[in-house]
């Protein structure tokens, strides 16, 4: 069985884009491998025709930061990311999580852009995306091969467990981008996993805060699995802006998280009910670690590797 | 077809592939580099890991493409790579041989015994390598963080991890020899037995020269695969394979119909079709098998293959399968045998009772998750026989079996084994090996079958499922009065060892105690799940975990000391067992629960030192307080051999090289154990040789005789025995000879350093060997070891020629936050008798707790109504090195009088007492009693949250 025939290592987005158009809906992109050809072998998905890696398109591949904004490549593996002191410092939630994927052979070939097209609710780099409220840019090849690009939020880049709004025949994600965290700013991911069962993490959650005077003066809060797709605790954030966070509010807190939650039991893997225990856990563990982080400025990630 | 232009092992290489091939293909079977090893192919076990621009990767799901114009480094250039790197070092293993470098990392796995079966170590030595780069003085954190998801199954991660830190003091220091690793202290050595010596394979393991059968190939070698059932249970109403045999490529398709001879195999009982007819049992059940030029095409032709069904009711656990109107597995029904162990009256002994406690546990099916994935390869020779490829635990058998179904004398064939990535007693029934043998009779081409990873985990024979009632009752001072225990046993589709395991399940099943009054009763059920047979512990895993867990129940209702309750009732010299062996000797097991108890006191006492015994008590984390520790303990006893009965023999031949070597020979299997360097030193010491001269050849059945199954903790028992005695043998030969022509007493040569000393003149060994061949003697001696006699079961007497005990400790952290479990220090004591070579022992001991670890944390085979849900290793979590924690362990030497140098079984008992250790640690810490395994952090946290005091 063939599960490819065809394998491209296109240098532009443009080439990567024609590769694309060529096969007509019949290729497909790929970055690491680690979710796509997994999926392809075990007949989670039908073979196609070609491969577009796109691995070797170096604007896919930089970090970078301007005018406060950091651009992180889609083809940018989860190892570079860790090796990134601008990262480390400016956006730590993203180093947690990119930190904690697989072991070393999966970081140093899977990458961001494949975490975040893979859509999964619990993508834990795209966990630490969403509270970074990040865009993607989308190159678009239109009729006639003219490429066309676009800034989209990553949240909307999500339609459904494994389901991505990317119309996989003519888009590619290209690169991220956030606004690295200033003075005052500070953001933590906490995840939990099971030694047991199937190898996804049951509940990851990225904290991102804004504090000046002793009060939260704007919270980001990402998790997943608590729905179809990754998703923010709205009410809880909107909750915390503009107070203080003691360990009083933690409760309100978690119970307005559950609020926004849609708990589901996966089979093998984690209950509703226990889900529902973690949040309150998560939640303080990453808010409590984003604080600290905001308000002393000092931040080194927490748990890479393991 | 296209070029890919890359550099391997510091050479350019261009080579023609398809594009949609990866990395490992490339390597591994177009540029020969075998090195590399194909675990899993789903980026879970690592083992396939090389370095493609230093860093590493796992090459089974790396397109090759991707590596265009790149630099990759394997396990065949790690030691080159040394060398181009200025690295000079002295071959500290063969300071002979100057020209012989290995890289500080090979050369401290080596000499520090990392590599066991040897499968996983390239992969682990790649990414450690790459650690080391950039990292030569990693700690624990940073090597755990490396080779978190580079598991090795052998579960020497201490090893690992001290060999590791070796290597990168040697890169940095040269000329400094290799830090040894902290070994437990042992008996005085012999003059060989008794030290840690390094395997004999240890250098082909750590350089990739080892051949593990994937790693063989013949010309014009075609490819063959298995088409699995359809349905967990159902019937066959037809098969049609015209479409695929009418595939390009295809050379032929195999159903039933095609087997001339016998159609079933089976180990114990020949109901085991070696493809399906009839009916199907279970998932894995094998219906067809093709051969075709490549695998592609094979894989092609079993998607044409035309099977037509009738699905019957589905049998999915044991105790459904004991119903009267349960669907029949089997038409002689669903009972494959009820075990049965009876001493005393138990009326009377729960009479005599002040406490009586009782309750049902339960275990789940768990996989062997060997490395190394089936393979095995046929070849027709021209004269017509058959010879087979194979890593199989038992040789003579396999020929056997193959004889049988192709209709053929035993000397038509012939099992020829190959190196074993992990066995643990999942490669004792038959996988491919009939197969091969069919096809290659069918296509006269040689014929591999390799199983990849999820086929693996649906085929292959499991440990049981088990549902364990234990009753027990004791008086008010602890004395046992009575135990009564029933079980289920899920023996799955086809009996394999299933009652041989069941068996040893329920005579176990009450502990290493001496109780007056015992009743077992296990019923060991067929069901459409896939069979259950022999996985280290045998049974006894699981009725360890109920029955050790009772004992600490017990404990409590009496208000007594966990400790002194198994004390007061342990076996000792003069117990009568449960089947009415009286215990005679080697009993060392109050040995071991003195030693793990004074370590654990020890260690409690750098904390408050007021303590005398162990303290048992729940200890919060200082600065988080929601985390408690806690201490758990169990004992546990194996036997040695086969027993109940079974003639238990092996043989083994040595011989002497005129070049001074000799030559030990038996088919006894090495699946990582340490086999040959046990049977190596035995002739080493009995011949006075150096242990480098001796060489170990295994399992083939034309040139090696039959030693046996490597299974039952046997191997170093028996085989070490017919080693030793043939050597011993050999001696007194070359004795007698060199008495004759110097005219002196035989015994009043000495034999030492590979010399004869006879009164004055000194006989290189090879010179006495030509003598004697010369004389028209035989330098060689063939000797049959017969291991005591054994009763079977029921009819009292010896059951069993040894047994060998074992106490340990768990310290565990639990987090009532979130329910997780660390198992932070194992304390262990196990006695084996005698230590043969010490380093090899520390391997098994190891090895058996950390996978023990993960039967109690981690494991879970899930079959839902016949169809298995952890049919890939990412469903099915074994232990990492993230799992390994602090181990601690003590030998106790309590010698047999018929074992090797006093030697008895290590292979199991090591995996026995961990998971009910664990288990009773946890209830320490928090207060919930796991009823099932594995633990479940889920449940514990609920059972927190819900005030309640198990989790079923
Ligand atoms: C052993 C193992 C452990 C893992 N552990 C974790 C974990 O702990 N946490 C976690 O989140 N994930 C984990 N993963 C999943 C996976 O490694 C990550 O999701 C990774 O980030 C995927 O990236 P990739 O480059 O390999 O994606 P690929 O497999 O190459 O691609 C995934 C999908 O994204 C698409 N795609 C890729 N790049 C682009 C792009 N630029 N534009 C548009 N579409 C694109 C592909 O077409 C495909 O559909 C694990 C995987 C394995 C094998
Ligand atoms: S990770 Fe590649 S073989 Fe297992
Ligand atoms: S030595 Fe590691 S798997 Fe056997």
């Amino acid at each position: 069985m063939t599960l490819w025939e065809h394998y491209h290592l296109p240098r532009s987005v443009d080439e990567a884009l024609s590769s694309l158009a060529a096969y007509d809906g019949r290729a497909c992109v790929v970055a690491g491998g680690t979710d796509l050809l997994l999926e392809l072998q075990q007949g989670r998905k039908p073979p196609v025709a070609a491969l577009v890696d796109v691995t070797r398109v170096s604007e896919m591949t930089q970090i970078a930061e301007t005018d406060g904004t950091i651009y992180v490549g889609a083809a940018v593996t989860h190892t570079h990311i860790v090796a990134s002191p601008l990262l480390a410092a400016r956006a730590t939630c993203l180093v947690e999580s990119c930190g904690v994927v697989g072991g070393p052979q999966v970081r140093n070939v899977g990458t961001l852009g494949g975490n975040v097209a893979h859509a999964l609710p619990a993508g834990d780099g795209t966990i630490s995306l969403v509270a970074l409220e990040a865009e993607a840019e989308i190159a678009v090849s239109g009729r006639r091969s003219a490429v066309s690009r676009e800034w989209r939020p990553v949240l909307s880049l999500f339609k459904g467990p494994g389901k991505s709004a990317l119309d996989r025949s003519r888009e590619l994600i290209v690169r991220f981008r956030f606004k690295g965290a200033g003075s005052g700013e500070g953001s933590a991911f906490k995840r939990m996993m099971r030694p047991q069962g199937v190898a996804l993490p049951i509940m990851g959650m990225a904290v991102w805060l804004k504090v000046s005077g002793g009060v939260v003066d704007e919270a980001r809060i990402a998790l997943g699995p608590a729905g179809p797709t990754p998703m923010r605790a709205t009410k809880a954030e909107t909750y915390l802006s503009d107070i203080p966070l003691v360990d009083d509010v933690l409760p309100q807190l978690a119970d307005l998280v559950l609020q926004d939650a849609q708990l589901r039991t996966s089979p093998h893997r984690a209950t509703a009910d226990y889900r529902a225990e973690l949040i309150p856990v998560l939640l303080e563990r990453a808010l409590k670690l984003a604080h600290r982080r905001a308000a002393t400025g000092e931040a080194v990630p927490e748990g890479l590797g393991m | 077809m296209t070029t890919l232009h890359f550099t391997v092992n510091g050479k350019p290489i261009e080579v023609e592939i398809r594009e949609n091939e990866y990395l490992a293909e490339v390597l591994r079977y177009r540029l020969n580099l075998t090195g590399t090893k194909i675990g899993c192919n789903e980026a879970e076990c690592g083992s396939c890991s090389v370095l493609v621009n230093g860093v590493p990767v796992d090459s089974c799901v790396y397109p090759a493409l991707k590596a265009d114009g790149c630099e990759v480094l394997t396990i065949e250039g790690l030691a080159d790579s040394w060398k181009a790197e200025g690295g000079r070092m002295k071959d500290e293993l063969h300071p002979s041989r100057e020209a012989f470098i290995l890289h500080p990392l090979q050369e401290a796995f080596v000499q520090n015994g990392a590599p066991q079966c040897g499968f996983c170590i390239p992969g682990i030595l790649m990414t450690s390598k790459a650690l080391l780069d950039h990292n030569p003085n990693p700690t624990d954190h940073d090597i755990t963080a490396a080779l978190k998801d580079t598991y090795c199954r052998c579960g020497g991660y201490s090893f690992i991890k001290d060999a590791i830190k070796a290597a990168g003091e040697k890169m940095q220091h040269p000329d400094q020899p290799i830090r040894p690793v902290g070994l437990p202290e042992t008996k005085a050595p012999l003059k060989v037995i008794g030290r840690p010596l390094p395997r004999p394979d240890a250098v082909e393991k750590v350089t990739g020269a080892a051949m593990y059968t994937d790693d063989v190939s013949f010309p014009g070698m075609l490819h063959a695969r298995t088409l699995r059932a359809k349905y967990p249970h159902a019937l066959i109403k037809r098969i049609d394979t015209s479409r695929a045999r009418a595939l390009p490529g295809v050379a032929a398709i195999l159903t039933a119909d095609d087997i001339p001879g016998e159609k079933n195999h089976g180990l114990v009982i020949n109901d085991w079709p070696a493809l399906a007819y009839e009916k199907v049992r279970y998932i894995g059940d094998p219906v067809a098998v093709v051969a075709a030029d490549t695998r592609e095409i094979a894989t092609a032709a079993l998607g044409l293959i035309e099977v037509d069904y009738e699905p019957l009711p589905v049998v999915s656990d044991p105790v459904q399968a004991y119903q009267p109107d349960a669907p029949k597995v089997m038409d002689s029904g669903n009972l494959l045998k009820h075990i049965k162990v009876r001493k005393g009256d138990m009326t009377r002994g729960f009479a005599a009772a002040d406490v009586i406690v009782e309750d049902t546990f339960r275990t789940a099916t768990t996989e062997h998750a060997f490395m190394e994935p089936e393979c095995a390869i046929g070849r027709v020779l021209d004269d017509g026989k058959i010879e087979v490829y194979v890593g199989s635990q038992i040789p003579y058998q396999d020929r056997s079996q193959i004889a049988k179904c192709l209709n053929v004398a035993v000397e038509q064939v012939r099992v020829i084994g190959c190196l074993i990535g992990g066995g643990f007693g999942g490669k004792e029934d038959i996988a491919g090996q009939i197969h091969v043998a069919l096809l290659t009779r069918a296509t006269g081409h040689p014929v591999k079958m390799l199983y990849d990873r999820h086929e693996s985990l649906l085929f292959h024979p499991k440990r049981h499922a088990t549902v364990i009632r234990v009753k027990i009752g004791a008086k008010r001072d602890g004395t046992l009065t009575a135990v009564e225990t029933e079980l289920y046993g899920d023996s799955g589709a086809y009996a394999s060892l299933g009652e041989k395991v069941m068996t040893r399940a329920t005579t176990h099943s009450a502990g290493p105690y001496e109780a007056p009054n015992v009743q077992a009763d296990c019923y060991a059920m067929y069901t459409n799940n896939p069979p259950s047979g022999a996985f280290r512990g045998f049974g006894v895993t699981q009725s360890a975990f109920a029955v050790e867990s009772m004992m600490d129940r017990l404990a409590e209702a009496l208000a007594m000391d966990r400790i002194e309750l198994r004390r007061k009732n342990a076996l000792k010299v003069g117990s009568v067992t449960n089947t009415g062996q009286l215990l005679r000797e080697s009993v060392g097991l109050l040995e071991c629960v003195d030693k793990v108890e004074s370590k654990i006191v020890e260690l409690q006492q750098m904390g408050d030192a007021s303590l005398s015994r162990i303290s048992f008590a729940p200890h919060p984390v200082p600065g988080a307080p929601h985390r408690l520790r806690a201490w758990g303990l169990a004992v546990g006893y194996k036997n040695t051999g086969l027993g109940g009965g079974a003639p238990d023999k092996s043989s083994a031949e040595v011989e002497l090289r005129a070049d001074g070597t000799a030559e030990v020979r038996t088919s006894s299997a090495e699946l990582g154990q340490g086999l040959p360097a046990v049977v190596a030193m035995c002739a080493a010491e009995e011949l006075g040789l150096p242990y480098e001269r001796v060489r170990v050849l295994l399992s083939d059945t034309d040139c090696t005789p039959d030693g046996g199954p490597t299974t039952a903790s046997r191997q170093t028992y028996v085989t070490g025995n017919a080693v030793r005695y043939a050597a011993k043998t050999l001696r007194e030969a070359v004795a007698a000879t060199l008495a004759e022509k110097y005219d002196v007493p035989p015994d009043s040569i000495r034999f030492e350093e590979g010399l004869a000393r006879v009164s004055g003149h000194t006989v290189p060994l090879g010179d006495a060997a030509v003598l004697m061949k010369n004389e028209g003697r035989s330098p060689k001696a063939l000797y049959e070891y017969w291991a005591p006699k054994t009763q079977p079961l029921g009819t009292g007497g010896d059951m069993h020629f040894g047994f060998s005990f074992a106490a340990q400790a768990a310290e565990v952290e639990v987090d009532t936050q979130t329910g997780e479990v660390h198992v932070l220090r194992l304390v262990a004591a196990h006695d084996i008798g005698r230590a043969i070579n010490p380093m090899a022992l520390q391997g098994q001991i190891e090895g058996g707790m950390i996978m023990a670890l993960g039967n109690a944390l981690t494991e879970e085979f899930i079959v839902e109504g016949g169809y298995v849900f952890t049919d890939y290793l990412a469903r099915y979590k074994m232990p990492s090195i993230k799992h390994a924690p602090e181990i601690i362990s003590f030998i106790v030497e309590d010698e047999t009088a018929d074992g090797p140098y006093g030697a008895k079984g290590v292979g199991e008992i090591a995996s026995i007492p961990t998971t009910p250790a664990i288990a009773n640690a946890i209830y320490n810490a928090v207060g919930v009693r796991v009823m099932s395994t594995p633990v479940d952090q889920d449940k514990i946290l609920l059972a927190l949250r819900r005030g309640e005091h198990e989790t079923r």
